[in-house]
């Protein structure tokens, strides 16, 4: 079994105790993801990069269980969240992905809920008291970098937003259980670009209080909003992690010839 | 897509074709052949046909015959409310297990028996419906006319609850809930993936998800398949003739041994009728089809709305 380990080179005080050690995961007998062992720095975003198809956004499932959804999966290795292994015997996924929250690719926010409604849907969800819900409707909008916009119409449905406001009302939501860790897979590819450099300027201040792992197919993207990269790369076998520092090393001096190959937009 | 148009394409074509046609054209003999039967009950009665509530058919001469089927249209309504209220219920959560609990090999063979029984005339089940609520309905009537005889609609005067529009409505019932149930469960399979992704990835859990995306995304295909049930079951209901006791008054004593509705209306007084009151019923036969033929429409119509992707 091919064994790929790049550890982010992160004093103790910067970890964000989340890491895995040898992730593997299954489709079936697929084997989609192979020996990726990776510590994630804190309040900082670290970027997924690689080709299509190489288990990017599989290993970023493997780190709040959504991987388990899907029909037949499997997955071998240990995710941990502060030194406990979240794949645990007595370990509940639902208060793992309280922990570790997620946007999705496409906007989706609830279609039969107001913008006010989806922002606390996932309180409402986990059965969290909500003491003073105005409070906090304003305040995660604004992280979301939306409250501006939609401060006089919280009763309207939240798909008459634009696009670009539905992935911000979607990262508000998230941000209303106050994760530790957000997981983000290419949240800005079905958006403009004037959409996406507001997300990213939302993804660096939420970087601030939070962990971000950002896939992107992006290297503009990457090189912008992140301040770690992951290299994930697949030859035909299993995906497996390449390479991973600080994106200014990545992208200026890689260790590996195929990062620098991948990041010059030689293949991919 | 790459067509073929070989000759047994063609073939095939013709006879979906010419069978659609047909079932057509026979839909719109029988509309017009009611019609033009009643006819004359409709400009003799006008509107008191339908608000009416006596129904006599006079041997005499000089005393009038009256015809209105008022009472057996708020019958045919009341029954109906009954039916849904236990279909809908109990074809949600058999949807909602096949579709989201059941696993493997049950799961699989449940969705198979569902298909199955979708496909199955309503009256078959409307015939076991009889055989076994005639007997449990009027258990539970009995349950519920002594618990609670205080309220209007569950009060009864004759302590006899056997062919009452509530053990109608179980049996109604018994006939909509497969459709309902394989329509509810194909909605439910439509709902995003993405959507009940979110709600897990948020901390929810399987219910939860069920409750914040599933239940509102099926809300319209449900009521759609329920319709569609009603509206099939509407035109058989011999099922429910064979259990109301036919009555000429308007009740809503639910648990009462009284009532009726428009088919049994038909069906009880079909074979002794005179020539005058034959014409009567089939103005009513004009007027069930016109009430089923809508019903199926807005059904179908909703249906198609909910589960094109
Ligand atoms: N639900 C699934 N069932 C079966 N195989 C899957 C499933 N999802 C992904 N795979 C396979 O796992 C491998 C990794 O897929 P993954 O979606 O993680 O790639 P990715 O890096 O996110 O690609 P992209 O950049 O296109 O999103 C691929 O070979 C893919 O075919
Ligand atoms: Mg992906």
């Amino acid at each position: 079994m091919s064994n790929s380990s790049a550890v982010l080179d992160t004093p103790e005080q910067a970890f964000a105790g989340l890491e895995t050690r040898d992730a593997h995961a299954w489709f079936g007998k697929h084997h989609a993801l192979s020996g990726v062992s990776l510590r994630f720095p804190a309040k900082s975003v670290t970027g997924l990069i690689g080709p299509s198809g190489c288990g990017k956004s599989t290993y970023l499932r493997l780190l709040n269980r959504m991987h388990e959804f899907i029909p037949n999966s499997a997955m071998a290795g240990e995710v941990l969240l502060h030194g406990d292994d979240i794949y645990g015997e007595s370990v509940d996924p639902a208060a793992i992905r309280l922990k570790v929250g997620m946007v999705f690719q496409k906007p989706n926010p609830f279609p039969a809920m107001t913008i006010r409604e989806n922002v606390i849907s996932g309180l409402k969800l986990a059965h969290i008291k909500i003491d003073n819900e105005d409070d906090l409707v304003e305040k995660c909008l604004n992280r979301a970098g939306l409250w501006k916009e939609v401060k006089d119409r919280l009763d309207a449905s939240g798909g008459s937003l634009s696009g670009g406001q539905q992935q911000r009302l979607c990262i508000a939501r998230s941000l209303a259980v106050e994760p530790e860790v957000l997981l983000m897979d290419e949240p800005c590819s079905a958006l403009d670009p004037g959409s996406t450099l507001r997300i990213e300027e939302t993804i660096k201040e939420l970087a601030e209080k939070i962990t971000v792992v950002i896939v992107t197919h992006n290297m503009q993207q990457a090189s912008r909003v992140s301040d770690y990269c992951a290299f994930f790369l697949s030859d035909g076998g299993p995906g497996v992690l390449v390479e991973a520092d600080q994106t200014r090393k990545m992208f200026t001096n890689p260790t590996d010839t195929r990062t620098a190959d991948y990041v010059q937009g030689k293949f991919g | 897509m790459h067509v073929v148009h070989s000759r047994g394409d063609k073939v095939f074509r013709g006879i979906v074709t010419a069978g659609a046609l047909t079932s057509l054209v026979i839909l719109g003999l029988i509309g017009s052949f009611l019609f033009a039967r009643g006819a004359q009950v409709f400009s003799q009665y006008g509107l008191k046909f339908i608000t009416g509530t006596n129904w006599s058919s006079s041997m005499e001469e000089g005393i009038p015959s009256e015809f209105g089927m008022g009472p057996m249209l708020v019958g045919t309504i009341i029954v109906s409310a009954i039916a849904l209220l236990f279909a809908v219920p109990m074809s949600i959560a058999g949807a909602l297990y096949i579709e989201f609990y059941a696993t493997g090999r049950v799961r699989k063979m449940l969705s198979g028996l569902l298909d199955l029984a979708a496909a199955i005339p309503s009256l078959i089940f409307g015939l076991w419906g009889i055989q076994i609520f005639t007997n449990f309905g009027q258990r539970w009537a009995s349950f519920l006319g002594n618990r609670l005889g205080f309220v209007p609609i569950f009060n009864t005067i004759s302590d006899n609850y056997g062919r009452s529009p509530f053990v109608a409505g179980c049996v109604l019932a018994s006939m909509v809930v497969p459709i309902t149930t394989s329509v509810a469960r194909e909605v439910y399979s439509r709902t995003p993936r993405e959507l009940i992704d979110t709600c897990y990835a948020l901390g929810g859990s399987k219910w939860g998800a069920i409750k914040t995306v599933v239940l509102p995304f099926g809300k319209s295909g449900v009521v759609g398949g329920a319709m569609l049930g009603l509206g099939r079951a509407l035109g058989e209901t011999v099922a429910v003739y064979l259990v109301l006791n036919l009555n000429f008054r308007y009740t809503f004593r639910i648990l009462e041994s009284e009532g009726g509705n428009v088919a049994s209306l038909i069906a009880t007084r079909f074979g002794e009728s005179s020539s005058e009151e034959l014409t009567a019923l089939v103005a009513a036969g004009f007027v069930l089809f016109l009430l089923t033929l809508s019903v199926n429409m807005v059904a179908s119509a909703i249906v198609a709305k909910t589960t094109r992707s």
